[in-house]
């Protein structure tokens, strides 16, 4: 079980928190606007990398706040993490 | 035999115990194994498959033969069994037999440390001692009653222990557990400690590993046979257990180490008839003093067979045969590496030692000692101190190197490793406790495996309960010599998993069993629910009253009663489990406006609005009925299921997506009381509960909501909601009124309380879907029929998947209902709908399924709601209903049965 640093709470067990999933995948701004094959990227193509990843967590056990970090996809290693 | 002197056990205290019904004795500080073995018990349950005589090896943990239940404890290892006085214990071949808990408590701890150091023996405590010097948090585990690990099995302990033991108790800021076992190794420094009966969660900031190393047993013809046992343990049941397991003893060594069997026998008074050594040089120093003692040591020499029927009796060598009653064999040690590679460090081959080394650490961790390949006591101690001086000076306290003892440093000389024999390959064990030959290893890799964990999964060598600790390496010795590689670490080994040890499910589970498995959440008017022998039912972790029999009703009577009362008189529920969230702030209409497929900007303050959720894929998510209390302020509801999905759905919105809106969520469930009052009666109760709320349909119309005061002083939110389509209304109040108001609704003439059943009747008599019953995450508001609340005006989540090319296929799934044409037959859910006469052959064309399916009251006959491809279109039509052998047919119609025109909604 990881130990993750909650940017507000410091670190807590995994069991605290909930995975988010790749961050930086924006709710686009016009939905109406784009093509079916761009609103399906948006729904459905997400990066699958080995190695540092960007993703979004939740600390819904405890302050039930949003924060983005890195982490290695091979070692589970939180490399960067940040409010 | 017992020896007549020495020891660490307690002569004064002897102990009773029944090994497979007969009674024996034996002493404090005894294993089971050795009371067996002093009580000339060597011989235990016959090997699982091939029947084949066994005996007690080894000495700990390692052990594969020596299974026992124990007290109604199944599967553990005599040598691992404390005796206690009155033990039970039967001898199992394989498996054991659980027995019910019996009131046993198992118990879990959750625990933070600077450094756990994993290991008491010496290099374990010498890192103990070195870490907590500087008042770091210092917790050591060691799996045996006593500190000392291999120190234990010397003729003398090292006094050092016990002051390094004094020393440490006496650190406030120490912690040290004995009978505890770490046997997972898991991400961030997380360890799982089993003590008995007490499972330790156990978080490190460094960890010390201290797991010392296992002998390895030899591969040659008949080498199961009673009588063949580990040199070191021998070598720990002469010293420590004063217990001789032999009187003529051969040795097989490839190694050092069993010099020392050989020497401590001798001076315990076994006669030992020969040292065969594999190497061709004998360390000089050795063979001396074995000369010294009398004992033959014959170099380059290796067992080829061991010769008896139930115990051994000799030995044949390459030329000549041996007779002896005990051999004790030592084929090298393999340091206990499991732990570290659970922690994902990697291993290296070490062709020197002849064994597979810690590599490079993932974690941080250190190992040392024995478990490092490092086998000498003062190089031990030495590195023990180091790294325990390293971890605390890492974690930011003063380490210190520790008094160690004054010990004579000895220059070991290599092994020389042997992984098979010339003989017979079907006698030569390789898993004693799967059975499993260099016969069965053969025909794996002739059958073209060249894997490792090919041929472990092939012939179950290493899947035992032991999980191949004397038996992974020596496999893998085979293998690799029938592949005609040099050694195992051109093969690498399988993968280490947790558990290292054993451990019972009912650790695992500690007190979260029966009422605590769950949380179970009751509304404030349960007791009146259990008072009126209401069935539950759980929703979520809610339990939710069923129906509420009378005498002599089963539930479809009970159901059809209270279905009658709420649609021609007055039903009450208890309606306090739907989730309530109160959605605060200048931009909360906005919100909800793109939360919603429906619009809630505009709805004004006293109104409430039914609305449906999707998820970005446009699937329904959720639905339920939003009241604007304020011009920023919403109180939503949302599925009894839902409340904490649609809570986390709403921040992570918020949050992640729309951080500038002005918008706070609060979950308000428990806060409030809900009682739904439905019927056409029902304006009559409430306007004699209510007295001051004007109830007439022109003042108090269909979705809005007066706040007010009950007859009795309790103030009330009263809402005009209807999930049945009869005129109904919700009162909702604090929560912890909602017995009394409950009691109050009651008091009237002729109420009848319903529950989830009536209620699920009610509503799908209507058409009304339960998200969650009716959809399944592949359902959209259009599928549903509902396209009247799906707005085109504004933009919300879901709503340009609604026109995605699979959203808009004319087969898509439609929500329709079913009557079966034979209106006694209720369908069961679940139920698939095929086309008429189509061929039973499989694979069947699909339509659909039943989704919902009651006995109506109101109807008089069975209905259902069903999922079914391009439903709509097929209004009228009838579908066939395979139900084991028999076809039902029944007829796709509307879904709404009954009060189409929805006359009955104002009373």
């Amino acid at each position: 079980m990881l130990l993750i640093r909650c940017p507000w709470c410091g670190e807590r067990e995994e069991t605290e928190f909930h995975y988010g999933g790749q961050a930086h995948v924006a709710y686009p701004a016009d939905p109406e606007a784009l093509s079916d094959q761009e609103w399906a990227e948006y729904l459905f193509f997400r990066d699958n990398p080995k190695g540092a990843f960007t993703e979004r967590w939740v600390h819904s056990s405890g302050c039930r706040r949003w924060f983005n970090a890195v982490r290695d996809t091979a070692t589970s290693e939180f490399i960067v993490e940040g409010r | 035999m017992r020896l007549p002197t020495g020891g660490r056990i307690d002569r004064a205290t002897t102990l009773r115990f029944t090994l497979d019904g007969v009674e024996r004795t034996g002493f404090a500080g005894d294993t089971l194994a050795s009371a067996m073995l002093a009580g000339g018990v060597l011989a235990v349950a016959p090997s699982l498959y091939q029947r084949r005589p066994r005996g007690i090896v080894t000495a700990g943990v390692e052990e594969p033969n020596a299974l026992v239940q124990v007290d109604g404890e199944p599967s553990l290892t005599a040598t691992t069994v404390e005796l206690v006085d009155g033990l039970t214990a039967s001898t199992v071949s394989g498996v054991g037999r659980l027995s019910p808990l019996d009131g046993q408590v198992h118990d879990k701890k959750y625990v933070h440390t600077d450094v756990l150091v994993i290991g008491g023996g010496p290099a374990g405590l010498a890192a103990a001692l070195a870490a907590s010097a500087g008042g770091a948090r210092v917790m050591l585990v060691d799996d045996q009653p006593s500190l000392g690990g291999s120190l234990l099995s010397d003729v003398t302990v090292l006094p050092w222990v016990s002051s390094a033991v004094a020393d440490l108790s006496a650190r406030p800021e120490v912690r040290v557990l004995t009978r505890a076992t770490a046997f997972g190794y898991y991400d961030s420094n997380y360890v799982l400690v089993a003590q008995k009966r007490r499972l330790w969660h156990v978080r490190a900031r460094r960890v010390v590993l201290a797991t010392g190393a296992h002998e390895r047993p030899l591969v040659f013809e008949d080498n199961d046979l009673p009588g063949i046992m580990s040199a070191s343990a021998v070598r720990t049941y002469v010293n420590r257990y004063a217990v001789l397991p032999g009187r003529r003893v051969v040795v097989q060594t490839t190694n050092d180490s069993a010099y020392e069997t050989a020497f401590d026998l001798t001076s315990a008074g076994a006669r030992v008839v020969s040292i065969l050594d594999t190497r061709l040089e004998p360390p000089a120093d050795l063979v001396a003093r074995a000369t010294e003692l009398g004992i033959e040591v014959r170099a380059d020499r290796l067992v080829r067979r061991a010769q008896g029927s139930s115990r051994i009796t000799a030995v044949s060598t390459q030329d000549y045969d041996l007779g002896c009653d005990l051999l004790a064999v030592s084929g090298g040690w393999s340091p206990v590496v499991h732990l570290f590679s659970q922690s994902r460090g990697t291993l290296r081959w070490d062709n020197t030692l002849a064994a597979f080394m810690p590599d490079t650490a993932t974690q941080a961790n250190r190992v040392v000692g024995a478990a490092n390949g490092v086998y000498g006591l003062a190089e031990a101690l030495a590195e023990g101190a180091a790294a325990g001086s390293e971890a605390a000076s890492l974690v930011g306290f003063p380490g210190a190197e520790p008094e160690l003892p004054p010990v004579a440093s000895r220059e070991a000389t290599p092994p020389r490793p042997v992984w098979q024999v010339p003989s017979d390959p079907a006698r030569c064990f390789v898993d004693l406790q799967r059975d499993a030959t260099v016969a069965d290893v053969l025909r794996a890799t002739g059958a073209g495996m060249r894997s490792p964990e090919h041929v472990k999964r092939y012939t179950t060598i290493g899947t035992g309960a032991d999980q191949g600790r004397t038996s992974n390496i020596p496999a893998l010795g085979v293998i690799a010599a029938a592949l005609g590689l040099s050694s195992p670490g051109e093969l690498g080994t399988t993968t280490f998993r947790a558990p290292y040890a054993p451990v019972s499910f009912a650790l695992m589970a500690g007190r979260n069993r029966g009422a605590l498995h769950d949380p179970v959440r009751t509304t404030p008017i349960h007791p009146w629910h259990v008072e009126a022998g209401a069935v539950f039912e759980d929703v979520g972790q809610w339990k939710r009253p069923r129906f509420y029999p009378r005498a002599g009703e089963d539930m479809d009577a009970a159901v059809l009663r209270e279905c009658h009362a709420a649609r021609t008189g007055v039903g009450v529920q208890d309606a306090s489990t739907l989730g309530k969230i109160e959605v605060v702030g200048a931009d909360a209409g906005e919100f909800l406006n793109r939360m919603y497929t429906n619009a809630f900007k505009k709805l004004p303050i006293g109104s409430a609005r039914y609305g449906m959720m999707c998820g970005p894929d446009g699937m329904v998510l959720d639905d339920g009925v939003t009241m604007r209390l304020a011009e920023d302020r919403f109180s939503v509801t949302t599925t009894t299921g839902g409340a904490a999905k649609v809570l986390d759905w709403f921040e992570e919105w918020a949050q992640t997506e729309w951080p500038t809106l002005d918008v706070t969520f609060t979950s308000v469930t428990e806060q409030w009381s809900t009682i739904a009052v439905v019927g056409p009666r029902s304006r009559a109760v409430v306007g004699r509960l209510a007295p001051s709320l004007d109830v007439s349909n022109e003042a108090f119309p269909f979705m809005t909501f007066r706040n007010t005061v009950l007859h009795n002083g309790i103030p009330a939110r009263i809402a005009r909601i209807s999930f049945s389509g009869e005129l109904a209304y919700e009162v909702n109040v604090a929560s912890w009124y909602g017995l009394a108001t409950w009691r109050a609704v009651l008091a009237e003439d002729d109420i009848t309380p319903y529950g989830t059943e009536a209620m699920h009747v009610l509503r799908a008599e209507k058409g009304f879907p339960i998200v969650g019953q009716d959809t399944d995450g592949t359902v959209t508001p259009h599928d549903l029929g509902m396209s009247w609340i799906v707005s085109t005006r504004k933009d919300f989540v879901g709503r340009r998947s609604l026109r995605r090319p699979d959203a808009v296929r004319p087969d898509r799934k439609h929500l329709v209902g079913l009557l079966p044409v034979d209106p006694t037959i209720v369908l069961p859910e679940g139920t698939q709908l095929i086309a008429q006469n189509v061929p039973l052959t499989p694979p069947v064309p699909m339509l659909g399924h039943v989704t919902s399916s009651y006995r109506s009251a109101a109807l008089g006959r069975g209905f259902a709601l069903a999922l079914v491809k391009g439903g709509r279109t097929r209004i009228g039509e009838t579908v066939v209903a395979p139900l084991g052998d028999t076809l039902i047919e029944a007829t796709i119609t509307e879904p709404v049965f009954y009060d189409k025109e929805g006359a009955r909604r104002d009373g």
